[in-house]
């Protein structure tokens, strides 16, 4: 609660179009109590103004500060004065004057305000005070934090992240399922190389590795190992893990997720002879052969002279893809069905499908190229034969293919399969086409060698076994077809779990050269997390924010709203239903407080009362007639708000009717302030928010999609009341779309200046 | 004397990324930039593959990290001119260029229309030219003017010197910083088409690379977005794009550059939807989409309109009569050659390291195409596409993973 808050005005930034001395004596008049300090500097943004709001701070005379110049995106670094005093940035600049299109359709002229344009002016001023009023200076909720990670797997993932997380003085548990470490790296003969000059297959070093874990006394290795549940938060979880069948509680602060992956189900190659023909192998038994020292063939043991390894499946897949289509539909027709008070109480369900062959492309092309010299090294005078479609290799591991194409007993050929077909004494015909030119041509190989994909683990299984309100597994396992991944392409690493980060092919289909980068980003990441949550901080997106939401709970009605909406699944529910916070898996979005009917959430500096407050300030007047319509436009704070202010700089211009409030996700948006707004007598309301569906935008994940179905509840209640529900609309607008959202204002006021005032209005 | 800083040296994707992943973690990071403005390539990008999302939406991110994390400092117009000492304790010389501007961020749109010098605008590949007094992107960070002092009129420097924003006389300075280990993260740059002769040799007029359809179809771009032919404006009807312009070439760049399949089909995308009847082939030699970008593959060329035709372009002409281009494509298994006219062709030319044919005053060793390929024991890593041609969201995990190294070497003395 700020008493005594000092308004600065930034007179070069306003354009000479406002009438300043008139917006100053506003505020004197209207908060002499609360504002003490009210100040025009002729350019803010510089050594003197700073110092003159710091000489204010220090001689006691304010505590909080509001800035009335440009856009809060900008300028920053010159209006930050210390933890203790809040900064209140009112954005006349961008979202005021410089988007003002007057009703005349005339250029405003320096000196000459529009009563329209003061108006609105005084209107953003007047929220920007009393939402420093309302607001206070978040604490932070600190954890103590056990310095310990949990890795989950011991491939060379696993390995290499806890590799990293220790060498910084970390403790780690690293949880071995089998009863050896080395995962699916152990098992390979050779990997493709793994560094320049990326010309040679070579030894894949894990022995190396295991050593340096198993002789690192900050790593403790637990095999023969399973997680039976995590529960708890960034910090402080509890792992239960099941160490050879009996059961130890592991206290953790965070996780990395390197389960990795397991070879498909060989179902899927039917189409392709495998099964049918016993020397038709997967390119995953033929890498054992070779590690166990011999290449025969099933069926007499003799070695294959002539080998083909087949990539170019064509279109043998498409009947099973149809097939799981059809399954996939009538499972999402059947939990349709089910009763709606049926809670889920799993969020899993397996997503392997025969898609993961074709995700896997580039690991089986270079797996094919790998092998198809081995056949020379283990058979003399064999020969091998590359079949692909797409020789998916790309990047640096060009180099690798050049390479392999040097090998004279290397063939490559583009072509798809056609056919497969016993010749007899074991040896197998494969009929390739060319998709090109439409030809076939029949080839009899010694052994057809057949790509296996890798499924990753968390499509089968949910692995973490969270004891989180939302289920065990990691959500959106259905968008990412299985894979434990991020929905963001430049944040890798973001998941919906805050403190937990995946590694390696559990992630997405990866080289071992790419695993031992990806699992160093994920060890950042998990120590990232614990050094957050040591200060109280939000990590990603918000990160460093130390404000959270906190609950009145003798207010809750159980009715379990931010228990289910929570996109990061940061709260947990009491037997009678109350929320139970785990700061340190928020993420500050305020999805909750958006969420919640009775309005018990709140952030320090940031809640339903300032807001609400804030548009209240909102000058409507009684005859729209002679003072024209007012509309509310809510803007995430993210995108659609820097459009605007790009939109504004580029010289847009849109309906000076209509008050804009930033948020800091769409999600947050309390039905509450719409009414309020819709109650008083304001025309209309539109929410701006980032693109949803499958591809979303939205940086707290499904902020802007829940918004957008809670208006579908405010329909309801405005139509009780007899107010168009068109009145209030979400509009889904990108970042980079500046140009476009000036129209969408536009039309949104021309559509609702046609429907006429707000019945309410007067009232 | 041991330092925990970090000195990141590049200030696109990839660098902010390792900076703010170290500095979020409680490292001073310093980020140095050579151009005027963070954000490094992806800030040319109209859109990503495959979401087809726009990359401010990221880099607004970031900054607001970087506004929120006294930790970071960053350094625009900055160059590293010496490295001296070793692992855990550098001190590292930075030169950085006078921005003739001041610290904050007015609004001079007026005063920059009003300028009457033109310079070729290398942020838009020549496709438009630009004020002295400018800014490369709506979206540019720091929110700042800068001054092309050499490509300005005597009369546009008396009418900036009257502002006193501007400084014409500020002089080029020179810190030093002391940290413990350094993150080079120079990026990329496009490769050079004048050398494609074979395929025009960039004289073709509407035959254009594709970082020029990105900065086309961008909504700040030089068309604000509509895809044109350069030299009439005109709508192209038919559109190819020829892949592995000088990437997989024993004359060019060795390697495969990674990003360009996905990326023309990400163009083909922009393309269909601006003009439904228009169509557009891809010649290719493998359409490279790993991973789940198979999905990505799939959904566009669902497209009726959009072909995906193996085959090597041989040739890139301009039609003797017009505008139109001609296209020379060879059969990789028949030998046999057929050609096409098209309205605009669009050369999907690879990322070469930015390091190819320069250097940084530091002893990192680099292989024959400028990628870099040591350094560690020295703490010095590399992170993005100095290291190898990468997608962003690889580069953001190679950042990361740069990052965790970059500490280890701070905190490992």
């Amino acid at each position: 609660m700020a008493d005594k808050i000092g308004v600065y005005f930034d007179e070069s930034s306003l354009g000479g179009v406002l009438d300043i001395q008139k917006l100053c004596e506003g505020v004197q008049k209207k908060w002499s109590d609360l504002c003490p300090v009210v100040k025009i500097h002729p350019r803010l943004a510089s050594d003197d103004g700073r110092a003159m709001i710091q000489k204010d701070i220090d001689a006691g005379l304010i505590e909080a500060v509001c800035i009335c110049g440009t856009s809060p995106r900008v300028e920053w670094d010159f209006y930050k004065f210390g933890e203790g005093v809040l900064v209140e940035r009112v954005n006349l600049r961008e979202q005021c004057v410089l988007c003002y299109a007057d009703p005349s359709g005339e250029k405003v002229q320096p000196g000459q305000t529009p009563e329209l344009l003061h108006k609105m002016a005084n209107d953003y001023v007047n929220m920007g005070v009393v939402k420093l009023q309302k607001a206070n200076i978040p604490a932070g909720d600190s954890v103590e934090v056990v310095k310990r990670v949990l890795v989950i797997g011991g491939g060379w993932a696993g390995l290499t992240a806890a590799k990293n997380v220790a060498s910084v003085g970390y403790d780690v548990t690293l949880v071995e399922k089998k009863d050896v470490l080395g995962g699916a790296a152990a098992t390979m003969y050779k990997t493709i190389p793994l560094s320049y000059p990326y010309d040679a297959a070579h030894p894949t070093g894990v022995e190396k590795k295991i050593a340096e874990v198993t002789g690192n006394d900050k790593i403790e290795v637990l095999l023969s190992s399973e997680v039976v549940s995590i529960a708890g938060a960034p910090g402080n979880y509890e792992a239960t893990v099941s160490v050879g069948g009996d059961e130890r509680v592991i206290p953790c602060g965070s996780v990395v997720l390197a389960t990795g992956w397991v070879p498909q189900d060989t179902a899927v190659l039917k189409p392709l002879g495998y099964g049918k023909l016993k020397n038709v192998v997967t390119s995953r038994e033929f890498e054992a052969m070779a590690k166990a020292g011999a290449i025969v063939r099933k069926s007499d043991g003799a070695k294959p002279q002539k080998v083909m390894f087949l990539l170019g499946v064509g279109d043998k897949l498409i009947p099973q893809e149809a097939k799981e289509a059809e399954a996939k539909a009538a499972a999402l027709a059947a939990a349709a069905n089910k009763e709606v008070d049926d809670a889920p109480k799993t969020n899993f369900s397996k997503q392997d499908t025969c898609k993961h062959l074709y995700y896997s492309s580039e690991l089986t092309s270079v797996t094919a190229l790998k092998q198809a010299n081995y056949v020379r090294e283990f058979i003399p005078g064999g020969v091998a034969m590359v079949v692909y479609e797409h020789m998916m290799v790309p990047g640096i591991n060009e180099l690798y293919y050049k390479a392999a194409q040097n090998d004279p007993s290397v063939m490559m050929t583009k072509g798809v399969i056609n056919d497969v077909r016993d010749g007899g004494d074991g040896d197998i015909v494969v009929v390739l086409e060319d998709t090109l030119l439409g030809s076939k041509i029949e080839v009899e190989v010694d052994m057809l060698v057949l790509p296996t994909a890798l499924v990753p683990t968390t499509a089968l299984d949910p692995i973490l076994k969270l004891k989180y309100r939302q289920g065990p597994a990691m959500p959106d396992l259905e968008l990412f077809s299985g894979y434990a991944d991020s929905n963001y392409i430049c944040f890798p690493y973001e998941t919906r779990r805050t403190g937990i980060y995946a590694a390696g092919t559990v992630r997405q289909p990866m080289t071992l050269s790419t695993t031992e980068t990806d699992a160093a980003g994920a060890a950042l990441k998990a120590i990232q997390c614990l050094e957050s949550a040591n200060r109280g901080m939000a990590v990603h997106p918000r990160s460093g924010d130390l404000s959270y939401p906190r609950f009145n709970l003798v207010r809750c009605t159980q009715c379990k709203r931010c228990t289910e909406e929570c996109p990061f699944g940061a709260l947990d529910e009491d037997e009678k239903g109350n929320p139970m916070p785990n700061t340190s898996r928020c993420r500050r979005c305020g999805t909750c407080m958006g969420a919640c009917p009775e309005r018990v959430i709140f952030f320090d500096n940031y809640n339903v009362d300032q807001i609400g407050s804030a548009i209240k300030q909102v000058e409507v007047p009684d005859d729209m007639a002679v003072g024209g319509p007012r509309m509310l436009i809510l803007a995430c704070e993210n995108d659609a708000y820097p459009a605007l202010d790009m939109a504004a700089l580029r010289g847009k211009k849109w309906s000076p009717y209509v008050r804009i409030v930033p948020v800091r996700c769409l999600g947050s948006v309390n039905t509450i302030w719409i009414a309020d707004a819709m109650s008083k007598g304001t025309d209309g309301c539109l929410l701006l928010g980032c693109k949803y569906g499958e591809d979303y935008q939205c940086h707290f994940v499904k902020g802007s999609e829940l918004c957008n179905r809670r208006m579908a509840n405010i329909g309801e209640t405005l139509g009780k009341l007899g107010i168009e529900t068109e009145r209030v609309q979400q509009m889904q607008v990108a970042i980079d779309e500046y140009d476009k959202v000036p129209g969408m204002i536009d039309e949104f006021v021309d559509a609702i200046t046609k429907l006429g005032p707000n019945p309410f209005k007067g009232y | 004397m041991a330092s925990n800083s970090i000195l990141v040296i590049g200030g696109g994707f990839a660098g902010l990324t390792a900076a703010l992943e170290a500095a979020e973690i409680g490292h001073e990071v310093f980020i140095i930039e050579k151009t005027p403005f963070l954000g490094g390539r992806v800030m040319q990008l109209n859109k990503y593959f495959p979401k087809l999302c726009p990359p401010s939406c990221g880099l607004e991110i970031q900054y607001q990290r970087i506004k929120n994390n006294p930790k970071v400092k960053f350094f625009t117009l900055a160059e590293v001119t010496k490295v001296e000492g070793g692992v855990g304790n550098y001190d590292v010389t930075v030169r950085i260029k006078p921005r003739y501007a001041g610290p904050s961020s007015p609004d001079l749109s007026d005063l920059c229309s009003s300028l009457d010098s033109e310079v070729v605008n290398d942020f838009e590949f020549g496709l438009a030219t630009r004020k002295p007094v400018y800014m490369d992107a709506p979206f540019a960070f720091p929110q700042r003017y800068v001054v092309d002092k050499a490509g300005m009129s005597d009369a546009d420097k008396a009418k900036v010197q009257k502002c006193d924003y501007f400084d014409l006389n500020e002089e080029e300075k020179t810190v030093t910083l002391n940290v413990g280990s350094i993150v080079i993260a120079t990026g990329w740059k496009p490769y050079d088409v004048t050398k494609l002769t074979n395929l025009g040799a960039g004289q073709v007029k509407n035959c254009i690379s594709n970082m020029q359809m990105e900065r086309l179809a961008s909504p700040y771009g030089p068309t604000n977005g509509k895809i044109v032919r350069p030299s009439d404006g005109r709508e192209p009807k038919k559109i190819a794009f020829v892949q592995c312009a000088g990437s997989r070439d024993e004359n060019h760049l060795h390697y495969c550059s990674y990003i360009c399949c996905a990326a023309s089909l990400k163009q083909a995308q922009y393309v269909r939807e601006q003009y439904p009847d228009a169509e557009v082939t891809i010649f290719y030699i493998d359409l490279r989409t790993p991973g789940r970008y198979d999905n990505f593959s799939k959904k566009v060329l669902a497209d009726e309109k959009t072909f995906a035709v193996k085959g090597k372009v041989a040739a890139v002409e301009q039609d003797k009569a017009g505008d139109d281009v001609w296209v020379t494509v060879e059969d990789a298994v028949s030998g046999s050659k057929s050609v096409e006219r098209f309205d605009l062709v669009v050369l999907a030319t690879g990322m070469q390291p930015s390091l190819a044919g320069a250097s940084l005053p530091l002893d990192v060793p680099v292989d024959s195409e400028g990628f870099i390929i040591g350094g560690e024991e020295k703490g010095i890593f590399a992170a993005g596409c100095a290291k190898q041609p990468l997608d962003v969201m690889k580069s953001a995990q190679s950042a990361t993973g740069a990052a965790m190294k970059a500490i280890q070497t701070v905190r490992g003395r």
